[in-house]
């Protein structure tokens, strides 16, 4: 059993660290105090830092992540590099060259994670240099994106994305490229015991479904883009941690005639890149949901696990029409997700119960979007999602599914909207009367995001726009 | 050409280089306070114990407790206070609050642990009693209970009361507006320690080391010189380490003294938001008057800058809002009144702009109101209400060199092509239902200097080593802003040597003592005057010995690019000057000493000339706000800005990039929610970590961004013909503000005056374009009360 990180490729021993201890203090204890503490909560970027990771398009794939929600137990036998790895000031990194000569640092303190996160756009496997800039992407095939979870409070960006954009490509001899082309270190099992709590990493499923089956206080882990946060700006400290996120049981994919199947422990990023546009609701979310960072770590399991009713899977998942397979010790069964939540918080998941993979039927509605309501563009909690999947046949709505978050206790379908649309024309005029019924869906509240009548503002509105931008492909679908 | 701004041939001033740390900042090799602390031995991390009431009276505390949780090793509270309980310097704020908590959130002792786990496990062992007392959590509560601090103040000129009941026409209206939490990316930091000798050692994020070092001694009842205080760098302060420090700084040094090890006090980010003083945010009521020609006749306005639960710099806050009321624009007639609301919040501080934004933000308002209802373009209303050479300010100041902000508009709109771009907007609102366009242009005039004239002097020590390499050590601090790059080029132009031969050290209160705070933007300018003074008394007495050496008079050397040429002939490298200074026993080392000269402000009648000069800069915005959702994106921002003579063209450029997003920051997106309810959590900080209070991301960055420097910008006053750029820049954000505006009114009928909060976030923006939307035509005739 493994217990040391490979940190700039040097083994440190865990030793030391506690259970909850982030990746993150843990790098600074070490002296390596690149990585900063911005916020703690994911939000800032700080702390980015780089960790190999089974690829999607080569066998590894630099991963930046934030290092202030990951348990570095977590990270036990796996490979990291920081800003201090990457260069040094004598010998600067490209990207650092970039970023300190075009006057992408003032105050230096978010540069380390720029640093960390720009490096793994810069090594993407698939990034390619294309006439096509846009407002997002650079000549060199630079994703703003990949940007989107770090946050400066000096420069305003332009420097920046200028760095970003002046990239050009790995040289033969770099090593971190090279680093790619074989695969990262397997996932070690863990058992780390401190001061009485435990976290353990399972090799496989039966042990984690016995685990949970024996020990109710145990806590689930999967990206911990959730639970660090818990840790970090609550306090809290589970007893025993069970981490899932390397479970090769949940991290299958496959796709067939009847379904799409996603595999829980699977993250956004990779599950964006697996379907590839596949499902076009889903190609809609995935760059509104959080950050890249994030989206790094955080699974889609973890996302329907916290039963959160400001989730952005959830409404696109409802429209979607998706069913989970939950497993336990006592077998798996298969929920309708319309049925998953039971409550604020609450589930028909049972307390020795995984999500094993999500379910989402085809063929697919021809008529989907997903729609996010927040303060920011870039990674924010959304006020209000919408998503939406319409069968229209012949100009008249046969089918709706119309899922919502932000406006309940729980992700709701949107069933009287829903219904005012069936069977009616897909006209304006519809539209218009569906949309007042929209506005009074769910029981949305004031709080600090937005006010209640925005939200139910929001709701009509959406079924307008999506209306609006889906005139043009009116009766294709047919 | 002044002597202090004649810039010679080869300058090193003026060089577009990157920030002196660049190479530190992007492989994280830079240390910022919080990185000594793993190179620190047997370090004790502090917790606070935190109020859970916006007010209430502390009836009983019980450390005891918080021993018994393993780990903890000393809970302080009031009674450790050796010397003054007090963590600023108006005596109104108690550093362990021992009788009231006066906002949620307020310290009200500390823990010291082995580790911050055990200090935070401590500190929820302590016990608190508390009697809740009545609370004002909004401006405007205070107003109503008459709850106010510090010395109101009174600006007039002219006849207001005649000019508005001439005036062709008169508006009034009244605008609350929200403040601005600075996050800076590193918190609040201190880590202290007891030097050999009692000596206290206190690195500490501080933008104001001086008062730092001061407090500190208070606390601790020690004279200033037993306390030193060091800034390595900040990671941002934009103000808020103006006078926030202090208490924090003086809280580490007080438990290094009672246990002995060192101390490491540093806020997380919630800590920090619901503990420090940000960006007044103000009430404003105000009635304005135009002539037919469009032209304002008259201001009054009654500011109310919400304080919150201290003075702190509330007051030359207030002022700098009330002399910055007029932004850019001659008002012939005006009539201010300013005061500072009590309220039990954070006590509100130092903001880049230091209340200048907020009064500027009345005015733009005003004009960004009334521009429909007198039916002119509000682009055209700016711009004939622009200052021209010959006036002067409401205070008294002429404002000199006026024809800039002309020179700046008619720059931006030719570079930004405005004309062509506002005829496509109307194009593409006239075809698009659902999406509005908005361009706005607006000015800025901001006044450069401490508004207290005492805080206008700054210190330098420079010392020239046998070997001819140089160290400089200064007064300011180093806060991302670039002020190390602009002093390192400084030295190496006045004593003509190569950039690679001037090292800087770090900002520490045993090197320059006295010195004021790096704030004001007026850092390079103080700062660099004293270094170019103390690099002169060396270069002089280096000229002596060269000119002997060549066969000339002292005044026919000239230092340049590590040489000292003779006018007549011959040379000398530096390096053997140097040396041969050395064997002839002359100093190689000066302190050097500045302080603004012609400034005078008679603070009571608010009137005088408090600036040496003021900064100009104009910019034009364009949005696109969607009709559905209220939602926009900064399609393109032009800014022309003068800088006077750049002293870092990159650096300077920096500054107004960062600056300006950071003030759409303020105007658009960034949200402080106080609870103002009765419920449980009355006067708590809704929005009080990153996930709930947003920062301008990637996705706010202008698409296009165009900035450029004004030319031919030579600034007499000040150092190589500079001048200062920390501040000014932040307030070009009013463009966007008002193009925001501009867009909304473009969903409703021609004429539709927008009346739009700050900050105008998406959610602000829907109901404004929703009003519009539905709002009936505006009948030519109107005049609205009440706006
Ligand atoms: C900065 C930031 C921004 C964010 N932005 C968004 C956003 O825009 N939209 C959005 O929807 N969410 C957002 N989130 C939340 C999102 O990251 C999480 O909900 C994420 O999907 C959780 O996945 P995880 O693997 O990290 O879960 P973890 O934190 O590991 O776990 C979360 C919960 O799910 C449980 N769990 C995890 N896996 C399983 C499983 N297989 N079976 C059963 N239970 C499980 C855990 O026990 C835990 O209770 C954001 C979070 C952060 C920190
Ligand atoms: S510290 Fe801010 S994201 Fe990790
Ligand atoms: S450089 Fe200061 S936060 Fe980015």
């Amino acid at each position: 059993m493994s217990t040391t990180i490979k940190v700039n490729g040097q083994d440190l021993p865990l030793g030391g660290a506690s259970v909850h201890t982030t990746t993150l203090d843990w790098l600074r204890d070490r002296g390596l105090t690149g990585a900063k503490e911005g916020c703690a909560e994911g939000e800032c970027g700080a702390c980015s830092v780089l960790v190999a990771r089974p690829g999607i398009d080569s066998p590894t794939e630099w991963t930046a992540i934030n290092a202030c929600l990951v348990p570095v137990a977590a990270l036990d036998g796996q490979e990291i590099v920081t800003s201090e790895g990457l260069g040094t000031s004598s010998e600067l990194h490209p990207v650092q060259r970039e970023l300190a000569v075009r006057g992408g640092s003032q105050c230096g303190f978010c540069t380390p994670g720029f640093v960390c996160s720009m490096a793994a756009e810069y090594y993407r496997p698939t990034r390619t240099a294309s006439a096509e800039e846009d407002c997002e992407h650079g000549p060199n095939g630079f994703d703003l994106h990949s940007l989107s979870g770090n946050l400066c409070r000096c420069t305003g960006y332009r420097p920046i994305r200028d760095a970003a954009y002046a990239l050009g490509d790995p040289d033969g001899d770099d090593t971190f490229a090279a680093r790619q082309s074989s695969p990262p270190p397997p996932p070690a099992p863990t058992r780390l015991t401190v001061n009485g709590a435990e976290f353990v990493r399972p090799e496989q499923l039966d042990d984690v479904l016995e685990l949970i089956a024996e020990c109710p206080e145990a806590k689930v882990v999967a990206g911990s883009t959730d639970t660090g946060v818990e840790v970090n700006l609550r306090g809290v400290r589970p007893s025993l941690v069970v981490a899932v996120d390397r479970l090769p049981e949940l991290r299958e994919f496959s796709i067939d005639d009847e379904q799409v199947r996603i595999g829980a422990a699977l993250t956004l990023t990779e599950v964006e890149r697996l379907l590839a546009g596949r499902v076009p609701l889903l190609e809609q979310l995935f760059p509104q949901f959080a950050s890249r960072l994030i989206r790094n770590g955080a699974t889609i399991g973890g996302n329907l696990g916290t039963g959160s009713p400001i989730g952005d899977t959830p409404p696109a998942l409802l429209a979607l029409d998706a069913s989970l397979v939950l497993a336990s010790r006592r077998g798996e069964r298969t929920v309708a997700l319309a049925d998953y939540f039971t409550g604020y918080r609450e589930t028909l998941k049972a307390p020795d119960e995984l999500i094993r993979a999500v379910l989402i039927p085809l063929p697919l509605a021809p008529l989907t979007a997903f729609h996010k309501i927040a303060k920011r563009r870039f990674d924010d909690i959304s006020s209000v999602a919408v998503g939406y999947a319409l069968d229209v046949v012949d100009g008249v709505v046969r089918e709706a599914r119309i899922g919502l978050g932000g406006v309940a206790a729980t992700p709701i379908r949107a069933r009287a909207t829903e219904q005012a649309l069936v069977g009616r024309p897909w006209t304006e005029r519809t539209v218009r009367e569906a949309a007042a019924v929209m506005a009074t869906e769910g029981t949305p509240l004031d709080d600090h995001r937005a006010s209640a009548s925005y939200r139910s503002a929001m709701l009509g509105q959406s079924l307008l726009r999506f209306h609006a931008q889906q005139l043009h492909v009116e009766g294709v679908s047919a | 050409m002044s002597q202090l701004s004649e810039r010679p041939v080869e300058a090193v001033v003026g060089l577009p280089l990157p920030h002196e740390s660049a190479a530190l900042h992007v492989t994280g090799e830079a240390l910022y306070t919080d990185d000594l602390v793993v190179r620190t031995r047997d370090v004790l991390h502090a917790w606070p114990v935190q109020s859970p009431y916006a007010h209430a009276r502390i009836v009983d505390l019980q450390v005891k407790p918080a021993y018994d949780v393993p780990g903890v090793v000393r809970v302080l509270t009031s009674d450790d206070v050796p010397g003054v309980n007090d963590a600023g310097v108006k005596h109104d704020e108690p550093l362990f609050p021992d009788a009231e908590v006066m906002f949620h959130g307020h310290a009200i002792c500390w823990v010291l642990g082995e580790t911050l786990e055990a200090a935070r496990l401590g500190a929820e062992a302590v016990q608190v009693e508390y009697e809740p007392l009545p609370s004002l959590v909004s401006v405007r509560e205070a107003i109503a209970a008459g709850n106010f601090q510090g010395t109101g103040r009174h600006l007039e000129r002219g006849d207001v009361e005649t000019a508005l009941t001439t005036a062709a026409h008169v508006f009034q209206g009244e605008f609350e507006f929200a403040g601005q939490e600075h996050f800076y990316l590193e918190t609040h930091v201190a880590l202290a320690l007891v030097d050999e000798g009692g000596q206290i050692f206190v690195q500490s994020s501080s933008q104001h080391p001086s008062e730092t070092q001061e407090i500190v001694a208070h606390v601790l009842g020690v004279a200033s010189h037993a306390v030193t205080v060091q800034c390595l760098r900040m990671g941002g302060g934009f103000g808020g380490k103006e006078m926030q420090p202090h208490g924090f700084a003086a809280i580490a040094a007080l438990g290094a003294t009672l246990t002995g090890r060192p101390v490491r006090l540093r806020l997380n980010r919630t800590q920090d938001v619901t503990m420090s003083g940000k960006r007044h945010g103000f009430h404003s009521q105000w009635r304005a008057g135009f002539d037919d020609d469009g032209r304002l006749v008259a201001l009054e306005a009654t500011l109310t800058a919400d304080g919150g639960w201290s003075l702190d710099l509330s007051e030359p806050v207030l002022a700098r809002a009330m002399c910055h009321i007029d932004n850019a624009y001659w008002i012939p007639n005006v009539r201010v009144d300013g005061r500072i609301a009590k309220t039990n919040k954070t006590s509100q501080t130092a903001f880049r702009g230091f209340g200048g934004p907020q009064g500027m933000l009345v005015i733009e308002n005003v004009l960004g109101r009334c521009a429909p209802l007198l039916g002119y373009d509000a682009m055209e209303l700016r711009r004939r209400n622009l200052y021209q050479p010959g006036h002067t300010t409401p205070y008294g100041q002429p404002v000199r060199h006026a024809e800039r902000l002309e020179a700046c508009w008619s720059e931006v709109v030719r570079g930004g092509e405005v004309e062509r771009r506002q005829a496509e907007i109307e194009q593409f609102n006239a075809i698009h239902p659902n999406t509005k366009r908005g361009l706005a242009m607006t000015p800025v005039k901001f006044g450069i200097s401490f508004n207290l004239t005492a805080f206008n002097q700054a210190g330098a020590l420079v010392h020239v080593y046998k070997d001819g390499s140089v160290l400089i050590n200064h007064g300011g601090t180093e806060m991302g802003q670039g002020l190390h790059t602009k002093m390192l080029q400084v030295a190496a132009t006045t004593l003509g040597v190569p950039l690679e031969r001037v090292r800087l050290a770090p900002t520490r209160t045993d090197k320059v003592p006295n010195t004021s705070a790096t704030a004001a933007s007026s850092g390079a300018d103080l700062n660099g005057a004293a270094i170019k003074n103390a690099c002169e008394q060396i270069r002089e007495r280096l000229a002596q010995v060269a000119g002997s050496r060549l066969g000339l008079h002292a005044h026919d050397v000239r230092f340049a690019d590590g040489m000292v040429r003779g006018l007549q002939g011959g040379s000398l490298s530096w390096d053997d000057v140097v040396l041969a200074a050395y064997f002839q026993r002359v100093q190689l080392w000066a302190a050097g000493f500045y302080r603004t000269e012609g400034l005078h402000w008679d603070a009571n009648a608010m009137q005088g000339e408090p600036f040496k000069y003021f900064a100009y800069g104009v910019a034009a915005a364009e949005v696109e706000v969607d009709g559905f959702t209220g939602a926009y994106t900064l399609r393109r921002v032009d800014i022309v800005h003068d800088v006077g003579d750049s002293l870092s063209p990159l650096i300077d450029l920096g500054q107004i990039e960062g600056g300006f997003v950071q003030g759409t920051g303020w105007l658009t997106l960034e949200d402080l929610r106080w609870d103002e309810s009765d419920g449980p959590h009355r006067g708590r900080l809704a929005t009080q970590a990153a996930s709930t209070y947003k920062l301008p991301s990637f996705s706010e960055m202008p698409q296009v961004f165009n900035v450029h420097l004004l030319d031919k910008a030579h600034e007499d006053g000040a150092v190589y013909g500079s001048k200062a750029v920390g501040e000014p820049p932040l307030m070009l954000a009013f463009s966007v503000r008002e193009a925001l505006r501009q867009a909304a009114a473009a969903f409703g009928p021609v004429g539709t005056s927008v009346d739009l909060p700050s900050p105008a976030t998406p959610e602000a923006v829907y109901w404004a374009l929703d009003e519009a939307r539905s709002a009936a035509p505006v009948p030519s005739s109107f005049s609205l009360s009440g706006v």
